[in-house]
């Protein structure tokens, strides 16, 4: 698992990354009411606003950690915005890319230094 | 709301207490209040509705009105600031006032209460020092006197009677807007959630025992910030800086509830207050917007500062409240239309990131009050 700076965390799947938001992310939001999802096929780049978050409190936006084409979307969540609370490291993933080199994932932050980050 | 974050914090008397119940204190109206404890505020909120909640809002201006010579005529002079019947409630009795500009927009809203030889006063926590520089020097026969040295607690829901029962025996037979000494505690049977339930006035130094009594009650949670703004929003309750301010009258508040006949054109005591000529003509014509509630059709919330359109792309209002509704399941929000647009049913669209999303017109409140009338 590998972890941005905005509190995503990033996990290899075969040749797709599939990306969430960590549980001190979803801690800081508070009860998630509402999870808007990209259109799968949409080619993204790194920091565009691709979903949007809206908890009791506030609206937040999921980036595109990286360049890619979303290849699946959690249509879960549109129903079911609490899963985001209640796993947001498993049920609660976002959506899934297709990235052409995995290996820009290297610049992201291990579990390690993630902690340290939010410690 | 007054930006008095600035400055230095000033902390609740339950402080410790709030810390201990796991409270995320957030700065808000110069004070460090809990946002909410560890459930959060959707279980904070619901909890609220099923059981009961306790709240501290000693943050909240508390002032006592007393006469330098009859209290006849400082209930008169009140009156000079305010549409509502000073004179006509009875004592021991709470009644909701609007402190109104000679504009006739809204400076504060505010509780009054007869306690015989004077009133008991209790403002918003961000207004508090302007309301009294007002008071001071609008009724010169008049001493305003803060109250620092008490706290307010609420514990509002259907728990809320049986909680206070048990440590003031005979509580249990107040009605909604009653007013009562006991000893050192005052309590009003009144809140800002919709329910049922109390708010308590109690020396600093008795509050966190009560507090912990309280709490040791069956059912009773503490609940923050948070949950509060989300009960009042469903209980369509306005919040001063928001949903009213200097701009909005009492007229196009949809306040109108809290200017008795007396005050009205041929009542015993028309007008007299600040901006009574506009306040009475739009009693009379209707004013050129309406605060409604607003239900958004689809899942997402529409927030304060939303934008209001007809279908078509005309401008025609804005959310000045809004989020999540957990009792009602859904967004829910507040704001002004025009007059045109304020029918109950009236589809309209409000802009969010871009879009224009649909909503309805509503009545309000969105989840049914339950007031021991």
């Amino acid at each position: 698992m590998k972890y941005t700076k905005d509190h995503e965390w990033l996990r290899i799947e075969g040749n797709l990354v599939v990306v969430g938001i960590t549980e001190h992310a979803a801690t800081q939001l508070g009860d998630v009411v509402f999870v808007e999802l990209p259109e799968t096929e949409t080619v993204v780049a790194e920091g565009d606003e691709v979903c949007v978050i809206e908890s009791v409190k506030a609206a937040s936006d999921i980036l595109a950690p990286v360049d890619g084409k979303i290849v699946a979307v959690n249509d879960k969540l549109v129903d079911t915005p609490a899963l985001v609370n209640e796993d947001p490291t498993g049920a609660a993933w976002f959506f899934k890319m297709r990235l052409d080199d995995l290996s820009v994932l290297d610049q992201f932050m291990d579990e390690d230094e993630y902690q340290d980050l939010i410690g | 709301m007054a930006d008095l974050e600035g400055d230095t914090l000033q902390r609740l008397s339950l402080h410790d207490l709030h810390l201990e119940l796991g409270g995320k204190m957030v700065p808000f109206a110069g004070y460090e209040m809990p946002v909410q404890y560890a459930t959060g505020v959707m279980k904070e909120h619901l909890h609220t509705r099923a059981a009961a909640g306790l709240f501290d809002v000693s943050h909240m201006g508390q002032m006592i009105l007393r006469p330098k010579g009859r209290v006849d005529d400082l209930k008169l002079a009140f009156e000079g600031l305010m549409p509502a019947d000073v004179v006509g409630l009875a004592e021991g009795r709470q009644r909701y006032g609007l402190l109104t500009s000679d504009q006739g927009g809204i400076l504060d809203d505010l509780m009054f209460t007869n306690r015989g030889d004077h009133l008991y006063v209790v403002v918003n926590a961000a207004c508090k020092a302007a309301d009294i520089a007002h008071m001071t020097a609008m009724m010169p026969g008049v001493t305003v006197e803060p109250v620092t040295d008490r706290a307010l607690l609420a514990i509002q829901g259907p728990g809320a009677v049986a909680a206070l029962e048990a440590l003031l025996p005979g509580t249990a037979e107040m009605r909604f807007m009653d007013h009562w000494v006991i000893g050192e505690v005052w309590v009003s049977r009144s809140g800002y959630t919709g329910e049922d339930g109390f708010e308590i006035s109690l020396p600093v130094a008795d509050a966190e025992d009560f507090a912990r009594k309280l709490l040791a009650q069956s059912g009773v949670a503490p609940i923050g910030l948070g949950a509060r703004d989300s009960l009042r929003l469903e209980a369509g309750l306005c919040l001063y800086g928001h949903d009213i301010d200097t701009t909005t009258s009492p007229v196009e508040a949809a306040l109108t509830w809290a200017i008795q006949k007396s005050r009205r054109s041929g009542g015993a005591r028309e007008g007299g207050f600040p901006g009574a000529a506009r306040i009475l003509r739009e009693l009379a014509e209707g004013p050129e917007r309406w605060r409604v509630g607003l239900r958004p059709e689809g899942r997402a919330p529409m927030r304060e500062g939303v934008e209001v359109f007809t279908p078509d792309g005309t401008p025609v209002g804005r959310v000045t409240s809004g989020g999540f509704g957990p009792s009602v399941n859904a967004p829910v929000a507040m704001g002004y239309v025009a007059l045109g647009f304020a029918t109950p049913g009236t589809q309209l669209v409000g802009e969010v990131r871009g879009k224009h999303l649909p909503l309805t017109t509503c009545e309000l409140p969105f989840h049914p009050t339950s007031y021991k009338r």
